[in-house]
This record gives structure tokens, sequence and C-alpha cells, in this order.
């Protein structure tokens, strides 16, 4: 069985940030895993400027951030296995670890980690209407992985289910790569996300149906692809209101409908869970130090609620130099010091009208924090 | 047509990507060299991946980043391979999957 000081699952933000900070406080042996063929998890699909201050790399694409994050990983020495999944836990921390081989296959290895971290991000929701499962029915991440990271288009015509940042985000990209946005459809009164997006879709002629949600979808295109789209008002219970019906022709439908938390990990373990609307549903409890209630597992990111990709950066920053301070490489005041740093940021990022709903949370998440169960 | 966007108003151009092929249903296509085998389906406007076990329902991409499995083939004889974080291999036999994708599972 292999050893390693700190195990973290996920290279996304908040991994590759925890790995760094860990390295930098003195950890020795530090290994991220990840599923995907590259790392940087959902950062190099961003290729938007986010928005902030400067302390938190606003004006930076998101692409860039990841590449920078990566480049530090590398030169600080942080290990990496991709195409590798972690499938669970034995007690006392010994993970079981499905590592993708050189060649493409697959080798379980069994680790045991003094420390581990959890930073698996999150997972799209769905909406269910007749048709939903239709092929050229995708998240709306789908998509921007396709046109962003692989180049390619996922379809031509189509229609985008939801207007919060996400979906006006995707919804211009697409146009960017040169797919026809035929309109996009939001069951609030209002536009869910920033104006400044909102504004860049109105300004391309492209249609925003407040009010409206998707009746159906057919798929009587090539291969039982999407072919047309019905939309629908509702009412204020989101009922449909018939008669109000208005078909589209389409070959690929969008769902931009929030995320949730990928938990399965965290449910493996004895950790305890509450649940939070806001943040996507069942959330693991935390203390200040990102610690969960099962002793020497962390968690960051959001698997703790889902938020963007600088607070997850934060979170994993904090559970890196917690991790460090468990693992005996620097002291509890300099680790206390450090963190008060990173949390100080972490608040500001939290302001505002869109961070203060966050901020709540984030609050209720940790104020349920029982402590760490005895060893 | 091709689904490849080839000149991106951020993205830039591909600075001479290697194209290999790899065979699909039979059929060669071209791909990029290390892009999932579901990058290189598209580009060819190949939507479905497979077909469902108990109602024979087309399925294709949906989340694009192996945590739902809609994508699943079968690639080089192996069933259940999420082709969205599977890289192309110059060679690869790629086949839609049908049910599970094992012998019993037929058209």
């Amino acid at each position: 069985m292999l050893n390693k000081q700190l195990l973290i699952v996920g290279a996304g933000p908040a991994g590759l940030a925890a790995s760094i900070e860990a390295k930098k406080a003195g950890v020795k042996d530090v290994l991220v895993v990840d599923i995907n063929m590259k790392p940087g998890g959902q950062l190099f699909k961003q290729i938007h400027k986010f928005f902030g201050s400067s302390a938190h790399r606003a004006g930076v694409r998101g692409m860039d951030t990841g590449a920078a994050m990566l480049k530090e990983a590398e030169e600080l020495g942080v290990e990496i296995w991709l195409n590798t999944a972690c499938v669970g836990f034995f007690d006392e921390r010994v993970a079981c670890i499905e590592k993708g081989m050189p060649d493409g296959s697959k080798q379980i290895v069994y680790m045991k980690a003094e420390k581990i971290i959890i930073a698996t991000g999150g997972q799209e929701n769905v909406v269910r209407f007749k048709g939903w499962t239709t092929p050229g029915v995708m998240g709306a991440g789908a998509a921007q992985t396709m046109i962003n990271v692989n180049k390619v288009k996922p379809g031509n015509k189509i229609v985008m289910l939801g207007t919060g940042n996400v979906g006006l985000i995707v919804s211009y990209q697409l146009m960017q790569a040169g797919c026809d946005v035929v309109c996009l459809v939001e069951a609030a009164p209002g536009i869910g996300g920033y104006g400044v997006h909102a504004s860049k879709i109105s300004r391309a002629g492209v249609p925003i149906y407040t009010k409206h949600t998707i009746k159906e979808v057919k798929g009587n295109g090539p291969n039982g692809r999407v072919s047309e789209v019905t939309i629908v008002e509702i009412d204020p219970k989101f009922q449909h209101i018939e008669g109000t019906e208005k078909t589209f022709e389409a070959d690929t439908v969008t769902l931009a409908a929030g995320l949730k938390p990928v938990s399965d990990l965290v449910r493996l373990q004895d950790i305890e869970l509450v649940f939070n609307g806001p943040f996507g549903g069942w959330v693991p409890t935390h203390n200040e130090k990102m610690e969960t209630t099962c002793p020497g597992i962390y968690v960051a990111g959001d698997t703790t609620g889902v938020e963007e990709a600088n607070t997850a950066l934060e979170e994993g920053r904090v559970a890196g130099v917690s991790a460090a301070e468990a693992l005996g490489a620097i002291s509890a005041a300099d680790a206390e010091a450090w963190r008060a740093e990173i949390w100080t940021r972490l608040d500001g990022l939290r302001m505002g009208p869109f961070g203060e709903k966050r901020a709540i949370a984030k609050k209720e998440v940790m104020d349920a924090f029982p402590g760490v169960a005895e060893a | 047509m091709c689904m490849r966007v080839t000149d991106h108003v951020i993205l830039g151009q591909d600075v001479d990507p290697k194209m290999i092929e790899i065979t699909v249903d039979g059929q060669k296509i071209p791909a990029k060299e290390g892009e999932p085998i579901l990058a290189a389906l598209l580009a060819q406007e190949i939507m479905v991946n497979r077909y469902t076990v108990k109602r024979n329902e087309p399925r294709g991409l949906f989340c694009g980043i192996g945590q739902c499995t809609d994508c699943a083939m079968i690639v080089d004889g192996r069933a259940n391979v999420r082709t969205c974080i599977t890289p192309a291999v110059e060679g690869m036999i790629v086949e839609t999957q049908y049910g599970y994708g094992g012998a019993d599972d037929v058209k």
C-alpha cells in the first residue's frame, strides 16, 4: 500500500490551490488526483474575464488563472494523477484509487493518506420536460466545454434554458463560436444574472423569454436528434398557460438551471452533512479550517456549496494551510495568521447583492458544525 | 458540415494540430490527437453515443465532464467508456453501445 502525506481529490481551482498552499507551507508529499484528462477543473472553459477587485484577479480570464495555477503547482513539485478516480475510502483514510495509466488502462491502487482534501466540485442541475433525454439536450456547461476547450460546436441552432450568469455567458460564448442562439428562456419574472451579461445578449438581438419554460422537445432530427423546441408561458405557480406556446426550430437545448455539489465521496464518509438551498443541496459542514466532522478530512470549493471559481480557490488555500498545520509543517500560530488573511479575501468575495446570500449560506453551514469527531 | 471552430475571436486559430484517424461504427473519421473521442464525433455531427438498456432510446453528450455516462461507447472492445473524458488515439475502434454493451446486447 502506498503512503501519502496529503491526498487531494479534484484538480480544479480548489484542489490546485490547496496543493499549492500545502507545498508552500512545507508539506513534502502532495498528490492531486482528477478524473479528467486535463487538470484545472472548469477554469479552462471560462474564456471570459472575471469580475471583482484586483485582489481577486478581476479582469483576468478564468483560463489564464488556470494556466498560472497549473504552472505554480508544477514548479512546486505537486504530483498530479489524471484520468484517475478516487472511488472510495476505507477506515483510517485509506483511499481506493483507480489510477489512469499511460497506455489508457486503469490500475487499482490503495493509499494510506495522512490527510485528505475533497474538492470534487459541482454538477449541473437537470430540468425535466417532455423530451428532455433527446440527444441534443445537454448541460450549458457541456456545451461550453465543447466550444471553449475542444473547439467544436455541439450544434448549430440553440435554445438556452436559464438566464443566470452561466446561461447568459454561455449563450454569448456560443455566439462567439459561431452558433445561432435562437432564444433564452427563463421561468422567473426577471433575468437571473448580471445586467452586463444580459445586455450583450440583447444587443445581439437574441430574445429572452422570462416567465416561460420549455414544454416539449421533439427529436425528429438525424438519429433522433432535437428538431424543435416548444416553449410556454407560466403563471406565478409555474404552471403552463395553455395557448401561449411558441415553437422554434433548433437542434440543441442547453440547460443552465444551476448546479449542485458533487458530494459522493463526502457521503461515503462519516461526515455530517447539512441541507442548504442557496448552495445547491446537501453539503458537508465544516469549521474555519475547512475540516469536516471526520478527523483529517477537509473540503473546499463547490463540494461545500456551489459558489464560483475564486471562492473555491480561496477555500482550497484554507484547506491546504490547515492540512499543512495538522501535518506539523507549520505552527498553529502561523497557520492561523495565514488563514485570517485568506478569510478576509473570502469575506470580500461574499459581499454585494449577489454575494451576501452566499455569505449567509456559508454561515449556516459553518454554524451547523458540531466539532471534529474523536479520532 | 464540419462543426469545428477554426478561427475563434478569443482563442485564435489552432496551430497545426496533429490529425489522426479513428474508426466509428466502421467509418473512418479524422480526430485531433488527444482530444476527447466525443469531440471528434461532434465535429462530424455524430450526436448519438449509445442506446438505453430498457427502452432502446438514443443518448448523447449531456454533461461533458465524466459525470453522467450518457456518452458511454465501446472503445477498442471495452464497453461503458465515457467518451467525453477519453482521449482519441490513432487507430482507435469506437462503436455505438447498445444496452450494457455486452455480447447479448444486440441492436
